[in-house]
């Protein structure tokens, strides 16, 4: 229990001084991805929905916030609540049409509605086509703090994914993430212990949109530009990758992954080989034989590590 | 030396997942011979039969068809043995037509019976050879799976339960096939609780309980233990 | 003298029908590869992209021209295919089947990021052959005789796919196979041989459609993305596991979404997925679906 404790407190740590000891702006595009990662990893790993549709809420989620701070001078919190509640009614409009199919078909349908999203976007003559909504301002947090400033930036963004991490915690561990689990494990048990199964998948999918399109809506503001490629059908599927590879159905997992993700793109940045490929090569092998993830890598040497020790000890 | 028996299984332990089902059964089934499995719901019969066939992937012991040891042979293989099976659930494809089922199972050999010659042993399934397997009647289904084993040309049939459930009539034709199957020379394992039919075409009886052998009956002795059998089967 | 209208609107038909005859193509292959394996070959586009480039490195490099393609590059695709099939993609088949479309979405990222790296992202041309150049003039109307070929071709093909699986013995394996592959090893079939075979034919209808687009629309890297999002929404529209429910959707939807382009050309790309949302909430198991 106090190995816990120390280790949440190393990582406490770490986090608050890494901006001094690390590019600022990777360790924030990590942490969005993260997000973006949780909260597929809330979906799928925890709820069994497979999502494809991410995109739909990390672009819709990044066009409205931009157009709230560029064009509407909205504060950045309430520009980040726009485009939160966005995702979240996409989310919505997704489970109208999506929650009673199951397993892969409701993966076929979010890529789909995903790419309507998309065109519509496209279309739209806020969002500039093509071009993107460029320059957009970070603006004043509160009117006090200036978040164009990367280490104000940065514990912004530490501090809205923490409290968005803790949110999915709390969700997992609640009444409403027991009965979520019921579901995932028996749906027709579920159904006859009396309870609107379609009910509580379409409120964990408005959750897990919010939580992507809060991922979004942070990237907006990071880069300070939204862009048609946050709405790709490429973007779901990077979400997925990063998911899987840092594990599913762990907390640690999406930050794990996003960490490897941002740390390869970093390393191939320079080199002329894609690491489109890398990061598809990696992603095989995770599907293939290394399903639990790094997440999992990591237990599975803790776990070894015990083992070692034990043996040490009796010797 | 003796020439290999059809069937042989030595102190075969079976699981279905962490379920141990079978303790360490043995049995035996000689050239031309009918063997039944008698013993009620649930002892293990049909999870014999299953890994047999290498339906049942969690298993040890011994299990050879004519000499050959089954446990490495991948599954389509045991079958080019001689073996055919007729599973409890029949088994039959509902999106194919009664022809189709028929000719399905690839021909293990000459021995197989030509399609002619199975229409005029069951005339009902020629009438309704262009008919969906779905839309037959549980009887017409169960001749269906005994007929395309028939046509395939197994000698070594595994048979579970091919009465259940089946009209008094139905159960007598089958009773014929099987009687007629034994003058061919074709060995048979089959598995019923209906004891009635099985005296009629069994040379020997093993009772199952709890997933293991309790007492193996000739059939001159069937008479005499009746009560034990009938008691075995909780009838 | 023929109304012009009513001659755009035969022309912008039969331009319906050539999207449609290139979805019914790849639908198709989804289709089979989906009932038989249970898994969504996320790769079929890539495999639809590879056919085209392999057309395309064949005459460029090789000069080997379209007719030789139309055999060549579905051979090689479902052959190394059928190899991916056997290595690596059975061993996914014991566990969830989500899995199977998790890695095939690996290898699609594989496979365009390798392409797009020895080619570029930019699309090139593929010309048409010179014995399918030129038009066909049935009086009232002009078609292009390539395109024209597309149309009956892919009719007869899918066509022919849907005779060998509903009425002949082969298809019955296959039949048998999607019902209870268990039972049908025990009878002595090599299921694991026929599921190889399976996917290889899957993803030779994939290269197929390739080589049959490849003069159409631009051969590039990423061209498979985009178009296997709306064979996806064409095949929940068809209702999965339906050959001829997809096969009839393809050519619908194919039409429907040009006629869009003429009515209103702005929701054209839209006009698939909008139908899909609508089927969905109307009649969720497809038009032609059976309910699960």
């Amino acid at each position: 229990m106090t190995i816990k404790l120390i280790l949440a407190v190393l990582v406490a740590v770490v986090a608050l001084v890494a901006p001094f000891l690390l590019y600022p702006f990777l360790l924030m595009k990590m942490m969005c991805l993260a997000l973006v990662a949780a909260s597929f990893n809330l979906l799928f790993g925890f709820g069994g929905m497979l999502s494809f549709g991410h995109a739909a809420f990390i672009g819709s989620a990044a066009y409205l916030t931009s157009y709230a701070a560029k064009v509407l001078h909205l504060d950045p919190m309430l520009s980040i609540l726009l485009g939160v509640a966005t995702a979240a009614l996409i989310g919505l409009a997704f489970g109208m049409v999506a929650i009673r199919r199951r397993g892969i078909q409701f993966a076929m349908i979010t890529l789909a509605l995903s790419q309507l999203v998309y065109f519509v976007l496209l279309q739209a003559p806020f969002t500039h086509g093509e071009d993107g909504l460029q320059d957009v301002p970070r603006g004043m947090l509160f009117g006090i703090v200036s978040l164009q400033n990367s280490i104000n930036m940065y514990y912004f963004i530490l501090g809205t994914a923490v409290l968005a991490m803790a949110a999915i915690y709390r969700l997992v561990n609640s009444p409403f993430g027991q009965i979520l689990i019921a579901i995932r494990d028996n749906e027709a048990k579920a159904t006859s212990l009396g309870y609107n199964i379609h009910r509580y998948k379409l409120g964990l999918l408005v959750f897990a949109a919010a939580i992507a399109g809060l991922g979004g809506a942070l990237k907006a503001l990071l880069f300070q530009i939204a862009t048609l490629n946050d709405a790709t059908y490429i973007a779901s599927t990077e979400v997925v990758i990063v998911a899987v590879i840092g594990g599913l159905g762990t907390m640690s997992g999406p930050v794990l992954g996003a960490s490897a993700i941002i740390l390869l793109d970093w390393l191939f940045a320079e080199v002329e080989f894609p690491v489109m490929v890398v990061n598809g090569l990696v992603f095989m092998a995770c599907v293939l034989m290394f399903r639990q993830g790094i997440a999992g890598g990591i237990d599975g040497i803790k776990s070894h590590w015990n083992v070692l020790a034990k043996r040490v000890a009796n010797v | 030396m003796t020439d290999p028996l059809p069937l042989s299984v030595e102190n075969l332990h079976g699981w279905y997942g962490d379920s141990h089902v079978l303790h360490g059964l043995s049995l035996s089934v000689a050239e031309g011979e009918t063997v039944a499995l008698l013993g009620r719901n649930g002892v293990g019969k049909t999870t014999l039969l299953r890994s047999i066939v290498g339906l049942l992937p969690k298993r040890k012991g011994a299990i050879s068809i004519w000499g050959t040891d089954v446990r490495a042979v991948p599954i389509h293989r045991i079958a080019r043995l001689g073996v055919g099976y007729v599973p409890e659930e029949r088994g039959i494809y509902t999106s194919l037509t009664v022809y189709e089922n028929l000719v399905l199972p690839p021909v293990l050999s000459d021995f197989g019976m030509s399609t002619s010659d199975i229409f005029a042993l069951f005339p009902n399934l020629e009438e309704r050879r262009n008919s969906l397997g779905g839309r037959l009647s549980g009887g017409e289904q169960q001749m269906l799976a005994i007929a395309r084993i028939l046509h395939a040309g197994a000698r070594l049939i595994l048979l579970d339960e091919p009465t259940e459930g089946l009209a008094p009539v139905i159960v007598q034709k089958i009773g014929e096939v099987i009687l007629l199957l034994k003058k061919k020379g074709v060995s048979i394992l089959i598995a019923e609780q209906n004891l009635h039919f099985a005296s009629r075409i069994a040379d020997r009886f093993y009772l199952i309980d709890a997933g293991k052998v309790t007492r193996v009956i000739g059939r001159s002795e069937f008479g005499a233990t009746r009560q034990l059998v009938e008691s075995t089967l909780g009838v | 003298m023929i109304d012009p209208s009513l001659q755009a609107l035969v022309s912008q038909i039969f331009l319906g029908l050539v999207n449609g005859s290139i979805y019914a193509l790849l639908s198709v292959g989804l289709t089979v590869i989906f009932g038989l394996l249970r898994i969504v070959n996320f790769v079929h586009g890539a495999q639809y992209m590879v056919g085209a480039f392999l057309s395309y490195i064949l005459l460029i490099e090789f000069g080997i021209g379209f007719w030789w393609s139309l055999l060549l590059s579905p051979l090689i695709v479902s052959a190394v295919s059928a190899v991916i099939e056997r290595v690596m993609i059975s061993r996914l088949y014991n566990i969830d089947h989500v899995y199977g479309l998790l890695f095939t979405l690996g290898l699609t990222l594989v496979t365009e990021g390798v392409f797009r790296y020895c080619f570029g992202s930019a699309g090139r041309a593929y010309v048409v052959p010179p014995s399918l150049s030129g038009t066909v003039d049935l009086g009232f109307v002009v078609f292009p005789r390539y395109r024209l070929f597309v149309v009956l071709a892919s009719i007869i093909i899918c066509f022919a796919t849907w005779l060998v699986i509903e009425k002949t013995r082969a298809g019955s394996y296959l039949r048998a196979a999607n019902e209870n592959p268990d039972l049908l090893r025990v009878f002595g079939v090599n299921v694991p041989l026929l599921l190889t075979a399976t996917y290889g034919f899957g993803a030779a209808l994939a290269a197929v459609a390739g080589t049959l687009a490849a003069p159409i629309y631009q051969v590039g890297p990423f061209m498979g993305g985009t178009i296997l999002i709306v064979v996806f929404a064409i095949v929940v529209i068809g209702g999965m596991g339906s050959i001829k429910g997809t096969i009839v959707a393809s050519y619908l939807l194919g039409v429907t979404e040009a006629l869009t382009k003429i009515a209103f050309p702005q929701a054209s790309s839209m006009a698939v997925f909008v139908i899909m949302a609508a089927v969905l909430v109307l009649r969720p198991e497809g038009l032609f679906g059976r309910n699960e």
